[in-house]
């Protein structure tokens, strides 16, 4: 795994507009406020948080998906921020997404030779035979076979249509993915299936990627680096062993914390934070996690805990540790 | 399995089946298992393995037709509850046992606060007055550990968050005293940190008050941390029955054992997963016998034929699986 980054994002934020009903604005919703980040070649990001932490926004805003406020997005290099019609779509067949849900994203009236071979088609890359071929070698990576072309999406399970979504993001040679929660809809039986697959075509083809889930295990097992995301920041970042073997962040500690293991034995009081998450619309002032921290200070909830390098690509956003 | 005065829930050899367009789907194959006294037993299994419809069919939620239950026996208290009047039935839903969903909102009513909802559970079940269900409202939702019980009673389930919805319910289905609390994957639809905060109030709150729980999930992980006991449920059958740390020890059934290692390889440094190849099959053509054999990586010669049976192959430990017979 060479350092040459293949996304570089800078302060991007993205706020919407919070409707409080009847046509009443309640102000904004601070999805995503200030995140910077960088993916190197061949290298996996996990992006972990809860729902609403704005996980989603960040990779949505990468692929252009959702347009930013504010903030930077270069993919090896180049500001994709401005890019407009064909140069954009010249770019984005190199960008993919694999989307939580394989059901609402796949067109229940179309066979899936039709679904893999539309981003040929649509970016003018191959056609007829060509496109087919292409579309058979693909399906053949993602460990379907040349039987299922005709077929609808409705005939697959879960874990097969998850197979197709892949397949999709694949078919126009990407270099960067995006995956978006890809086995949260899955039984883990099969989520370990989609998982070893993900794995083994980075593997064979050396792509970036971008995982993002609220599954730590997960995350686990498929990153090299994580960041950890809570209200519209990344809280900390590390690569995988370093944060595992030891969180800096008292988020980062509780979510590992009340993460239930699989082992009996191991019992443990799951409850170490309390209290819910608040809206993005009322951002607490100073830190955000300031209401629910254990290890809160007065400091904390007046100003904005600096972002600290407390490592070897290890940072930090905590009064704690300044 | 155990004797049978000390269990408080029964069930034995329940099948059922479904009537869908595309044909009978025999979601339960003589399921079995028990529950005694106090116990957290959990109910494991994939999508479609027929956990929810176990759990509902103990107080017949669901409609017949297109549901039908085709044998066995439910016994809650020795007596069958696939035989009670509906006045009886009634009488034992809320009141002897009672049930939590996973999406606690579509189980609140919107258009009613929230102390209006649980007042009216706790009027229906207890028969007090006014004062004394708005008092007992407060001491429960002060038990799950909601902060300003007396502001949370006052507001509508939408202004609430998925966790205090959650909270609401637990509190409200414990305020009428069940002896058994069905729980189908309550915290599924939470995030971590609430999880973790509702389940601890769950183990908490029923063991205190003596209350089984039978919990529904598909989370081993869960199971691990709560449960005293587990059945294992596949397409329609219960698998195995063993105590948790059994279980998780030396789990027996192939379908088990790579159930646990495809999320304890989650755990460690792996490079790659255990998984269970292929698909669970559709239950309107199951495969024949052993409904597991066609992703067995141990198939023998009866699996494809016969249905195994469920049998203890040790002290509280059940199987049903031909590599061991009996």
């Amino acid at each position: 795994m060479s350092l040459t980054p293949v996304i570089e994002v800078s302060g991007l934020k993205k706020y919407f507009p919070a409707a409080a009903g009847w046509g009443r604005s309640a102000g904004l919703l601070k999805a995503v406020d200030g995140v910077s980040l960088r993916i190197n070649q061949g290298e996996t990001l996990g992006l972990v948080g809860e729902s609403g932490s704005g996980k989603s926004t960040v990779g949505n805003l990468i692929l252009r998906l959702v347009e930013p406020d504010q903030g930077r997005v270069l993919f090896k290099g180049r500001d994709l921020t401005f890019l407009k019609g064909p140069p954009l779509r010249q770019v984005r067949r190199k960008l993919q997404m694999v989307f939580q849900d394989p059901q609402s994203s796949l067109d229940p009236r179309m066979t899936i030779r039709k679904i893999v071979g539309y981003p040929l088609e649509l970016n003018r890359l191959a056609r007829g035979r060509e496109a087919l071929q292409r579309v058979i070698g693909i399906l053949d990576e993602v460990g379907l076979g040349e039987e299922h072309l005709y077929r609808y999406p409705h005939e697959f399970s879960g874990g097969q249509r998850q197979r197709i979504g892949i397949a999709r993001s694949l078919v126009t040679g990407p270099e960067f993915i995006v995956f978006d929660e890809p086995t949260s809809a899955l039984d883990v039986s099969v989520q370990a299936q989609i998982l070893n697959l993900i794995l083994d075509l980075q593997k064979s083809h050396g792509y970036t990627y971008l995982f993002i889930s609220h599954d730590l295990p997960v995350v686990r097992h498929v990153s090299h680096r994580v960041a950890v995301m809570y209200l519209g920041t990344l809280v900390e970042t590390a690569p995988k062993k370093v944060l595992f073997a030891g969180p800096y962040h008292p988020y980062t500690q509780a979510l590992m914390a009340s993460a239930p293991k699989p082992d009996p034995l191991k019992r443990r009081n799951l409850a170490v934070i309390t209290g819910d998450a608040p809206s993005s619309v009322n951002v607490p002032p100073g830190c955000r996690f300031h209401p629910r921290c254990p290890r809160a200070r007065p400091v904390c909830s007046q100003e904005p805990p600096p972002d600290l390098k407390v490592g070897p690509e290890h940072t930090v956003r905590c009064h704690l540790y300044a | 399995m155990a004797g049978l005065t000390q269990d408080l829930l029964r069930i034995e050899d329940l099948s059922a089946e479904f009537r869908t367009y595309q044909g009978v789907a025999k979601v339960l194959n003589q399921v079995s298992l028990s529950l005694r006294p106090g116990e957290i037993l959990g109910l494991v299994g994939e999508s479609g393995c027929g956990k929810s419809v176990t759990a509902r069919s103990i107080l017949r939620l669901i409609p017949e037709p297109p549901f039908k239950i085709t044998g066995g026996r439910i016994l809650f208290r020795g007596r069958d509850v696939l035989k009670l009047p509906s006045g009886e039935l009634r009488r034992l839903r809320g009141n002897s046992i009672s049930m939590i969903f996973q999406e606690p909102m579509s189980s609140l009513n919107p258009v009613f606060t929230v102390g209006n909802q649980m007042m009216e559970v706790v009027n229906l079940h207890q028969r007090v007055g006014r004062t004394r269900a708005r008092e007992i409202c407060l001491e429960m939702l002060h038990q799950v550990r909601l902060p300003d019980a007396d502001r949370i009673l006052g507001k509508y389930p939408h202004e609430l968050s998925g966790g205090m919805r959650q909270r609401v319910m637990i509190a409200m289905e414990l305020s009428c005293r069940p002896d058994l609390l069905i729980a189908d994957e309550p915290t599924t639809a939470l995030d971590v940190t609430i999880q973790g905060q509702i389940l601890t109030i769950l183990a908490e709150l029923t063991r205190r008050k003596g209350v089984s729980v039978l919990f529904i999930t598909h989370d081993m992980s869960v199971i691990a941390q709560l449960c005293d006991r587990v059945a294992v449920m596949y397409a329609g059958m219960v698998v195995e029955i063993a105590g948790v740390r059994d279980l998780f020890a030396a789990p027996l059934h192939p379908y088990t054992r790579g159930l646990i290692s495809s999320i304890t390889g989650l755990e460690e440094e792996t490079d790659h997963l255990e998984h269970i190849p292929g698909v669970v099959p559709s239950l309107i053509d199951p495969p024949g016998g052993c409904r597991f054999h066609p992703r067995c990586d141990q198939e023998l010669d009866p699996c494809p034929r016969l249905a195994p049976r469920l049998i203890p192959v040790e002290p509280g430990h059940y199987l049903a699986c031909h590599l061991y017979p009996g």
